[in-house]
């Protein structure tokens, strides 16, 4: 221990806080490439909390995919990477720390992987690379008005017509729906057997005649969701993944992808920095400070037990404390957001203010952050499900 | 970067598991213990000398063993699992850590093989009354007394105090010299034992021209070391809190899914699992935190084992008062009781963070320093 003579050096790897050479050095060229490669105007765009166009995501992700790094979880015939747990992380952690918006979560972290486990060898060749390259550009049409988190409830139907299926029904809080080139859905394609059994995973191509996309205004006034509506849409044999009745199982296997992915340490850090910097004058405050330090104390607690995750994380199966990553990620994620609006003050009242208003962006930004940051708790499975599965399937209650 | 044990340390963890549950097999056996004198038991600590344990911090040229901090943070978790009211964070790691920063070869020789080998008990004598975790002691003062030196003043509280054989005193040079560190003879000072709301010992240990020893080079200001010795006794009594909140979850689970109200076992509701998971998340990220900060130590840099003293005592306040609090709360009535394990988990919690520096106080520190960096970075 220290005061005591140096104990000889050992070079164990157990419990030990440093990166490896290797990884360090995969760090470096991570960051490296985030912060040259991917256009100034879009990092700051996410930095700063605005919202990204069509154009800039799609852009962003080609030049991650062309360099391999947009879809680095998927298996490496279809462009994937083979790197450790630790390196997707850094991988991750660095792209958030840099501003460079995530690959399209619909595409890369959610029916990428699906297509790549459960698909046939003709849907492979006809989506991955174009979902890769974000050449189409995914949604996800999986909650109903009455399946939210009982998700098995669903009832939009898809009904055998000769070859085709013929689909009719709902789907809701689908976001960027208004991008949507196609859209993966969960459908019931047997309402005979136990609700788990009857379900489908369909793509369907959102321009078929009888798709209606529909938007729904948030509370920050914007439109992230809509509702998404079929009726009589016709849809292929061959656009539905896998056998009928196995929609279920791939649901697990993406809603547990998502969980993963969701929790975003090196955003969330990213973002308390800049409002460190950008209300530097209220630091004067010392129960501004006392916030700061709590939350980065917090911030440090939980990107420490992301690393204890993925170090232990093995043949890609999340580890059971993902659940606390989503928990804890998301709470932190709307703490920070709501310090920015208490240090904004008055200044928030701008939000829908014009381009001349006397006010900061940062500050006319931040009730509405803060309000659309409300819903990190209520997606990829909401935080009680979260506690459902901690206690039932971690704690055993 | 690794967060796991390797087999040797897995060895430890399990050998110093196994000897514990034979002193405390169960909470009645602690109950016992702390009940009789000297408050812990005097076997227990032998057979811990025998197997290392008591040098493990210390070097080989100093009569230990020279283990890393890993080593020490997995024996302060095990003895926070069965609450182990045995003098070894006060005793070794704080006072033992105090000769081993400042002595001379000869001091440390002598001393820390006699507290190696089982033969002599220390306790860190660094508090007076109204001091709030300062390394500069002003409650104690010492002077020239001819060729030698003496104490004035009074130390309080002296965890491990009660019992201690020498005491490893922090008290005011003269002339405004800073700290110094000395050794008395427990025969050279009057002192009153008592127990601590979790019923381990300390002792007020009052000074009145007692004879003293300079530890290290006379009239010196140690005041840095001692802020770096009480650092790493932050840090291990941060492991020896983790032990504590694992077992108070554990026995917060099995409670649940075994006690029967209304019909049916508490776990049916949903108003309690759900809090027990959020205790799960709490003990999750204090985990990680213990762990980081511990292996902090290794890398020897003296500010960034101050910050990592900080942040994870911080964390360890947050999570010790939402566990400790949650885990007699789902216990009902018999979480209060003396003869139940979890509350007096809570009081070993309790006496731990308010010895070592509570979370108002790491906060106040960490948030002094906010505007110093731009963000926190793991590794
Ligand atoms: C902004 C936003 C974007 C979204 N994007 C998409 C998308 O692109 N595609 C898509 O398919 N879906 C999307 N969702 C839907 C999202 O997955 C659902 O909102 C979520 O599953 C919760 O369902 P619900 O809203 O019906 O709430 P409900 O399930 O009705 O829940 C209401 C409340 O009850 C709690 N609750 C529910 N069940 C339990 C239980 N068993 N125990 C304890 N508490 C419980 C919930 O946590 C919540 O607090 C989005 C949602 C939002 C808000």
């Amino acid at each position: 221990m220290m005061g005591t003579p140096p104990a000889t050096p050992t070079t164990r790897s157990h419990m030990q806080l440093a990166l490896s050479p290797r990884d360090a050095e995969f760090r470096d060229r991570m960051r490296e490439f985030f912060t040259t490669k991917v256009p100034r105007e879009i990092r700051d765009t996410v930095l700063e909390g605005r919202h990204l166009t069509r154009e800039q995501i799609v852009a962003s992700q080609r030049i991650l995919n062309a360099e391999g790094l947009a879809v680095p979880h998927w298996p490496t015939e279809w462009g994937g990477q083979d790197w450790t747990e630790l390196q997707r992380h850094l991988w991750h952690e660095e792209m958030q720390r840099a501003g460079v918006p995530a690959p399209l979560a619909f595409n890369a972290s959610m029916i990428g992987p699906v297509i790549a486990h459960f698909g046939s060898e003709e849907q492979k060749q006809r989506f991955l690379p174009a979902t890769a390259n974000l050449d189409i550009w995914w949604s996800q049409g999986f909650s109903e008005p009455d399946a939210g988190s009982d998700l098995a409830g669903l009832r939009t139907a898809a009904v055998r017509d000769g070859d085709d299926w013929v689909v009719n029904g709902q789907k809701t809080w689908t976001t960027l729906g208004q991008h949507g080139d196609w859209i993966f859905t969960l459908v019931r394609t047997d309402p005979e057997v136990k609700k788990q059994q009857g379900i489908s995973m369909l793509l369907i191509d959102m321009t078929t005649p009888g798709v209606e996309v529909r938007p729904i205004e948030l509370i920050d006034g914007g439109h992230e969701v809509n509702e998404v509506w079929f009726s009589d849409v016709r849809v292929p044999g061959d656009l539905l993944v896998g056998e009928p009745g196995a929609g279920w199982t791939m649901a697990k296997f993406l809603l547990g992808n998502e969980r993963v992915g969701v929790a975003p340490v090196g955003a969330t850090k990213r973002a308390l920095a800049t409002l460190k910097a950008t209300a530097a004058d209220q630091l004067a405050d010392p129960l501004v400070r006392a916030r700061v330090a709590e939350l980065e104390n917090e911030l440090l607690a939980l990107e420490l037990t992301a690393l204890r995750v993925v170090a232990h994380s093995s043949d890609g199966a999340p580890h059971p404390a993902s659940s606390v990553l989503k928990l804890r990620g998301t709470e932190l994620q709307q703490a920070v957001s709501e310090l920015a609006l208490d240090l904004a003050g008055p200044a928030s009242l701008a939000a829908r203010a014009g381009d001349d208003s006397p006010q900061e962006g940062w500050a006319r930004r931040s009730a509405p952050t803060y309000l659309n940051l409300r819903k990190a708790s209520i997606y990829g499975g909401s935080n009680e499900i979260q506690r459902q599965i901690i206690s039932r399937t971690i704690l055993g209650l | 970067m690794d967060f796991t044990y390797d087999d040797e340390q897995q060895a430890l963890r399990e050998a110093v598991r196994g000897l514990l549950a034979t002193a405390y097999a169960d909470h009645e056996a602690r109950r016992r213990t702390v009940a009789a004198e000297p408050g812990f038991d005097r076997a227990l600590w032998g057979r811990l000398a025998e197997m290392g344990i008591l040098g493990l911090p210390f070097s080989e040229s100093d009569g230990g063993v020279g283990a890393g901090p890993v080593e020490i943070g997995i024996v302060c978790q095990e003895l926070g699992r069965v609450l182990a009211p045995e003098p070894y964070l006060s005793g070794v790691v704080h006072a033992g850590g105090l000769v081993a920063a400042v002595g001379t070869a000869e001091q440390r020789a002598d001393l820390l093989g006699r507290l190696s080998a089982g033969d002599l008990l220390l306790a860190a004598a660094d508090t007076s009354p109204g001091d709030r975790w300062a390394a500069r002691a002003d409650g104690v003062r010492a002077s020239v007394v001819g060729d030698g030196w003496t104490l004035d003043g009074v130390a309080d509280p002296v965890m491990g105090g009660e019992s201690a054989d020498c005491f490893v005193v922090t008290a005011a040079l003269p002339d405004g010299g800073g700290t110094g560190v000395f050794l008395v003879a427990a025969d050279d000072v009057s002192r009153s034992g008592y127990a601590a709301a979790d019923l381990t010992r300390a002792a007020t240990v009052r000074f009145e021209g007692s004879t003293a020893t300079p530890l290290g080079e006379p009239g010196r200001d140690l005041a840095p070391s001692i802020a770096t010795i009480s650092d790493l006794t932050r840090i291990l009594g941060a492991n020896q809190a983790l032990g504590v909140l694992q077992s108070q979850l554990r026995a917060t689970t099995d409670y649940l899914r075994s006690r029967k109200q209304f019909g049916v076992t508490l776990n049916t509701f949903q108003a309690l699992t759900f809090r027990a998971a959020d205790m799960y998340v709490s003990l999750e990220l204090v985990h990680s935190m213990v762990d980081w900060a511990t292996m902090t130590i290794a890398g020897g840099d003296r500010d960034a084992v101050a910050e990592a003293a900080d942040r994870v005592g911080l964390q360890v306040s947050r999570s010790s008062r939402h566990i400790g609090q949650e885990a007699i709360q789902l216990h009902g009535g018999i979480g209060m009781t003396a003869e139940y394990a979890v509350g007096v988990g809570t009081a070993h919690l309790a006496v731990l963070e308010q010895w070592l520096g509570n979370g108002p106080h790491h906060l106040a520190r960490l948030a002094g320093r906010v505007d110093d960096h731009e963000l926190v970075d793991a590794l």
